[in-house]
């Protein structure tokens, strides 16, 4: 029986969809059989994201209200064959979707598939709820700003309120230099803040946004020190140990410094 | 800030520490959905319960919370004076 996990975050633009679709894709290149679904109805991008946008005949809302079966609405990755989407409608809104649907969906694919990771649209409402429903894990992405770990507290909070809870923390755009001279708040600040357990850290990778460009994964696409941050996320999220990325190592002279001093 | 003094620990704070000061104390507020201002009048009440029972030396009152992991505790903190003085006071 596959596991439904939901990637959510409270403010928008955090890196909720990269996150997503780079999770699914590490994953599916470790051998599992994953769907990705975009729960962000009305204002879909997991597709492009993933480079799949020309191959979209039917979405989730076509599924859910009976239109088509889920089989036809999948779209398979052909570089990653063990990759499926399952996109969001882009001609419907917010609320085209009711909770019990979402559930009834990812019902239906867990009986074909690993794991389903579903990102959510920005926000704690309506669309927040049905990606949050079918949630067996919930991983909460934040970047290291206040206004971000605030609205991932509430989040915090709230899945605690469906039982969904523990949820896990991803800390994205993580800037080394930053918080190496004391100008943003570290992933051991922000994670002793929210109190969850830090699944994983990703540092600010320009790499990112040419493969958003592209529309390929970084996971797929060699080593970034960003896919290298989802690929060992997506690890952890299979059961995996694999220990924490110190990011205050970016390969600068500075940091080679730091490291020699330290080992000394 | 210079260099130097970032170093040497002088001078403000870091922003960081300043962020993470702010999110602490915004964040309480947001846990427990209090206001500052109701948080006051709580306070208000609670001194007026304690006054009927002690002489509180009502400047050093305080009540806040505390947080362990994702329990928050309201802690109310009031000097009691002492017999004597409150004798001397009547
Ligand atoms: N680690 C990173 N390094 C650099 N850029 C990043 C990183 N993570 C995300 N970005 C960029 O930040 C932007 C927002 O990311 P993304 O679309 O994944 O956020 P989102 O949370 O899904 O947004 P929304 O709430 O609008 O759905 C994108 O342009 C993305 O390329
Ligand atoms: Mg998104």
């Amino acid at each position: 029986m596959g596991r439904v996990i939901t990637v959510t975050s409270g403010k928008g633009g955090v890196g909720k969809t990269t996150a997503t679709a780079n999770i699914a894709a590490a994953l599916a290149a470790q051998g599992h059989k994953v769907v990705a679904i975009d729960g962000d109805i009305g204002l879909r991008n997991l597709d492009v994201v993933l480079g799949l946008e020309n191959r979209i005949v039917f979405d989730l809302v076509d599924v859910a209200e009976g239109r088509c079966r889920v089989r036809q609405a999948l779209i398979r990755d052909k570089r990653t064959p063990e990759l499926f989407l399952l996109p969001a409608s882009q001609t419907r809104d917010k609320d085209a979707l009711r909770p019990e649907q979402m559930v009834e969906v990812c019902d239906q694919l867990r009986e074909d598939f690993e794991f389903i990771v579903v990102d959510s649209p920005a926000g704690i409402e309506g669309g927040f709820r049905v990606a949050l429903a079918p949630a067996d894990q919930v991983v909460i992405v934040t970047t290291p700003e206040v206004s971000a770990v605030r609205d991932a507290d509430r989040v915090v909070g709230l899945v605690e309120a469906a039982e969904k809870g523990p949820a896990l923390l991803v800390i994205n755009r993580v800037k080394a230099n930053m918080v190496r001279r004391g100008d943003m708040l570290g992933p051991e600040d922000v994670q002793e803040i929210l109190s969850i357990e830090l699944l994983g850290m990703v540092p600010e990778d320009e790499a990112v946004v040419v493969s958003s460009n592209r529309g390929l994964p970084l996971v797929m696409d060699g080593a970034h020190p960003a896919g290298k941050a989802f690929s060992d996320i997506a690890l952890r999220l299979s059961g995996v140990e694999v220990p924490m990325t110190d990011l205050s190592d970016d390969g600068s002279i500075w940091s080679r410094i730091v490291r020699f001093v330290r080992q000394r | 800030m210079g260099l130097l003094s970032r170093i040497l620990g002088l001078g403000q704070p870091s922003s960081k520490q300043v962020a993470k000061d702010r999110l602490q104390l915004v964040l309480i507020h947001d846990r427990v959905r209090i206001s500052p201002a109701q948080m006051e009048a709580l306070k208000q009440e609670l001194l007026g319960v304690v006054s009927r029972y002690f002489d509180v030396d009502t400047a050093g009152v305080e009540v806040t919370f505390s947080q362990h992991q994702r329990e928050n505790r309201l802690v109310a903190e009031m000097p009691v004076l002492p017999e004597a003085r409150r004798q001397k006071g009547r």
